[in-house]
């Protein structure tokens, strides 16, 4: 089941998320940008797959454009949370 | 093989039978999805099964965006994880531009192209996870060509062949293929009321094809030995647009 996501949960599940489409953990912060992360738009679509599992969030559309660091989707996942 | 099932729309009868029954002797599961022909999809199933294949019925109407869920979540929980996905179901409704009123354009458009964005879209996500899929599309050979009478039909068709190019290109590199096959004049329950006579001196092979003959194509494409065929249209329609 679904839990709700609040800022501790949803960095968490987004910086597993992070290691697990392959950037360095080291690197992984809030304000590391996907491309100096290495992680490609296809790594967010899986990304946002994990965050659906895990939260029942889903993160398609406008929304999903435009998102350049690792902060930007957290906030945007805790600001579908609200 | 690889792991995974198929899922195979409009395969109660017609090219859909033929493809469930083709991906069937792969050796992998195929879900046999129907919206109206529950005893066609039954008998498809049935064959499967005395072959020693496994597969299950699915009913859906899946130009209805809130059914595409309902119906992949089903195939996930009885079969597994869908990794072959078959956009085969389709329907006409012809008529002079002039004619075509806005149900019979949107009722075609929803069913042939709509819908398979949204089954495309759902079933890509798992296929991404699992660094495999395949979807196959089946088109037609009018949308590259005209066909008078057929706008939405065309219109439909030519649109999936685009998209088809498109997501093969977007999620390739994850192990991902997505093709389209165009049958030309094809002897099914949606050409029935079509003479034959009327196109078969125009094709070379001077014949209609079979469901067998395009679900041989289908059933190549969506194989573990299509592996380097992406973003392509495979036209089988006996020489008709050579």
């Amino acid at each position: 089941m679904p839990v709700k996501a609040d800022p501790q949960s949803a960095e968490k599940v987004i910086v597993e998320g992070l290691a697990e489409v392959g950037a360095d953990p080291s690197e992984i912060t809030r304000e590391a940008t996907f491309e100096a992360l290495d992680v490609d738009s296809l790594d967010l679509v899986e990304i946002a797959q994990i965050v659906e599992d895990e939260f029942g969030i889903e993160l398609v559309g406008d929304d999903v454009q435009g998102l350049k660091t690792v902060g930007d989707v957290i906030d945007l996942v805790v600001r579908k949370a609200a | 093989m690889s792991e995974g099932v198929a899922l195979v729309t409009g395969a109660s009868g017609g090219i859909g039978a033929a493809v469930a029954e083709t991906i069937s002797a792969q050796g992998r599961p195929v879900a046999v999805h129907y919206r109206s022909d529950r005893d066609g999809a039954d008998a498809v199933v049935a064959r499967i099964e005395a072959s020693g294949g496994e597969a299950a019925a699915f009913h859906a109407d899946i130009s209805d965006p809130e059914a595409i869920d309902g119906l992949v979540a089903g195939v996930e929980d009885r079969l597994g994880p869908v990794l072959v996905l078959v956009n085969n179901a389709g329907r006409r409704a012809d008529g002079l531009a002039p004619q075509l009123d806005d149900d019979q354009w949107d009722r075609v458009i929803e069913t042939n192209l709509n819908a398979a964005f949204r089954l495309t879209r759902r079933t890509l996500k798992p296929m991404l996870r699992a660094r495999f899929g395949r979807i196959v599309n089946v088109a037609s050979i009018v949308g590259p060509r005209a066909n008078a009478g057929q706008a939405n039909y065309a219109a439909s068709k030519a649109g999936l062949i685009g998209m088809t190019r498109t997501i093969a290109v977007e999620v390739a590199r994850r192990g991902v293929t997505v093709n389209a096959v165009a049958p030309g004049f094809v002897e099914t329950g949606l050409t029935a009321d079509l003479p034959e006579d009327a196109f078969a001196g125009e094709i070379p092979l001077r014949r209609a094809g079979t469901a067998e003959e395009i679900a041989a194509c289908v059933g190549f494409l969506a194989s573990d030995a299509a592996s380097y065929v992406t973003g392509t249209t495979l036209t089988a329609d006996g020489g008709l647009s050579a």
